[in-house]
């Protein structure tokens, strides 16, 4: 599938925050978007996710694809555990919790899978937000910042399973570490 | 520490009170304006003996619990049909505004023309309770955190998830709060309301009948009686709320520590 940006441009109170991007994305690959704080990434990424509004511009391909997402925020219920997270956004199916807790222990102690996420460290719940967006049935990835908390470690851990679960699928990934995109393997783009 | 050196601190301030009582008693030296405790408590046990205690106070148990657990589910109702469709709270708006700015003495007296006094306290209850929980339920709704609502958005929650995972425990909170002042206002209104329309056999009756027949012993043993039924059903109703919050027992096995890795 392919996901084609024309001309989209947004801006918030006269500042233009995106002025006429194209862009042409064709899964089966990972895209890096980067570029300075306040570049439009994460505008961008709400106006795929149907969250904004374009001023102008077109997305094709975007309508018939399932779409998955790992926001800035890690945007967790805090009262849940890990699993209850995970699930609560699963498609309802009798395997969801062992889904769920086998996708958790790859990356998190499983110690910590009963806790209420509000016990849980930034790292730890970041993690959370990744294995969620992973598991949820999905064409496109959109990731703002996935790596954000986590240490170099479980960075590259993180970063296999993501290539793992990606295969075939269109992902992008807003990232401001060069490194990032090496260990990804992806498709470098500045906005 | 503190239960250490005082550890019966709370037992000695509530002894010291009921002495002050005693000999506010003793000193006034008149059994209308103003009773001791003993006199207090022999009166509660003389009624207690009484075949018709418990009738009487299961009557009014029942009455003011349906009304205010009626008007409880009804406040969620129209507190979330208000936030789901904004022309239902426009149109509950006004009716809002009157039933919390009418006096309680003018809703009994239309309540007993229009119902008579059988279920009296439980109008009365009710419309007392239901302009709380609604407002409650509505702050509660409105407090759900509106990034969560995206990512329910983007991950295509269900309604129903959406409420037990989101709403939920928003609202729990509100309700608690809520729920604690509605409780006592319902004792209060509901039993005020049955001093006035004296239906037959109810705990409102008493209180009436002492003042006609100057028994403050029985005046003050009914309203402990009322006191100690409205903490009971204060108790078990926020026992029961609080068993909807999410991870309760959870959160009582693991304590509020946070993990730092």
């Amino acid at each position: 599938m392919e996901l084609l940006i024309r001309q989209l441009s947004k801006s918030f109170d006269g500042q233009t925050v995106l002025n006429h991007v194209n862009l042409h994305l064709v899964s089966g690959n990972i895209y890096c978007l980067m570029g300075p704080s306040g570049s439009g990434k994460t505008t961008l990424f709400h106006i795929l996710l149907g969250l904004l509004k374009a001023d102008s511009g077109k997305i094709e391909g975007l309508r018939k694809s399932k779409i998955s997402a790992v926001f800035q925020e890690h945007r967790l219920c805090e009262a849940f555990t890990p699993i209850e997270n995970v699930t609560m956004v699963m498609p309802h199916s009798s395997g969801n919790h062992k889904k769920a807790k086998n996708a958790l222990v790859r990356l998190l102690p499983a110690a910590c899978l009963d806790r209420p996420v509000s016990a849980l460290s930034g790292g730890m719940k970041r993690r959370v937000a990744i294995i969620r967006a992973l598991l949820v049935p999905f064409d496109i990835l959109i990731m703002d910042e996935p790596f954000t908390g986590l240490d170099e470690d479980t960075k590259q851990e993180v970063i296999s399973y993501i290539k793992e679960q990606c295969e075939g699928k269109l992902v992008l990934i807003s990232t401001h570490q060069e490194e990032d995109v090496e260990l990804l393997n992806g498709i470098k783009i500045h906005l | 520490m503190k239960a250490g050196i005082f550890p019966f601190k709370k037992p000695g301030i509530i002894l010291f009170w009921l002495l002050v009582w005693q000999a506010a008693s003793m000193a006034v030296h008149n059994n209308i304006i103003l009773v001791g405790p003993l006199e207090v408590l022999s009166a509660l046990l003389r009624q207690a003996g009484l075949p018709d205690f418990w009738k009487t106070i299961g009557y009014s148990f029942g009455k003011i619990s349906l009304g205010f657990l009626m008007a409880f589910i009804a406040g969620i109702f129209a507190g979330g049909a208000a936030c789901r469709f904004p022309i239902i709270g426009d149109l509950l708006s006004p009716l809002m505004a009157l039933i919390k700015s009418v006096p309680v003495a003018s809703f009994v007296i239309l309540a007993l023309i229009w119902a008579g006094s059988e279920n009296l306290s439980v109008i009365i209850g009710f419309l007392v309770v239901f302009p709380m929980i609604y407002i409650q339920t509505i702050a509660g709704i409105e407090s759900t955190d509106p990034h969560l609502l995206e990512m329910a958005k983007v991950f295509q929650m269900s309604e129903l998830k959406k409420f037990f995972y989101l709403y939920r425990p928003a609202l729990l909170p509100y309700l608690a709060a809520g729920s604690r002042v509605a409780l006592g206002m319902s004792w209060k209104s509901g039993i005020a309301a049955e001093v006035i329309g004296v239906p037959l056999h109810s705990i409102g009756e008493k209180p009436y009948l002492a003042k006609i027949y100057l028994s403050t012993a029985d005046l003050f043993a009914w309203t402990l009686v009322i006191i100690l039924l409205s903490m009971l059903f204060e108790t078990i109703f926020l026992w029961l709320l609080n068993l909807a919050s999410p991870g309760i027992r959870r959160k009582k096995r693991e304590g509020g520590s946070v993990w730092n890795s």
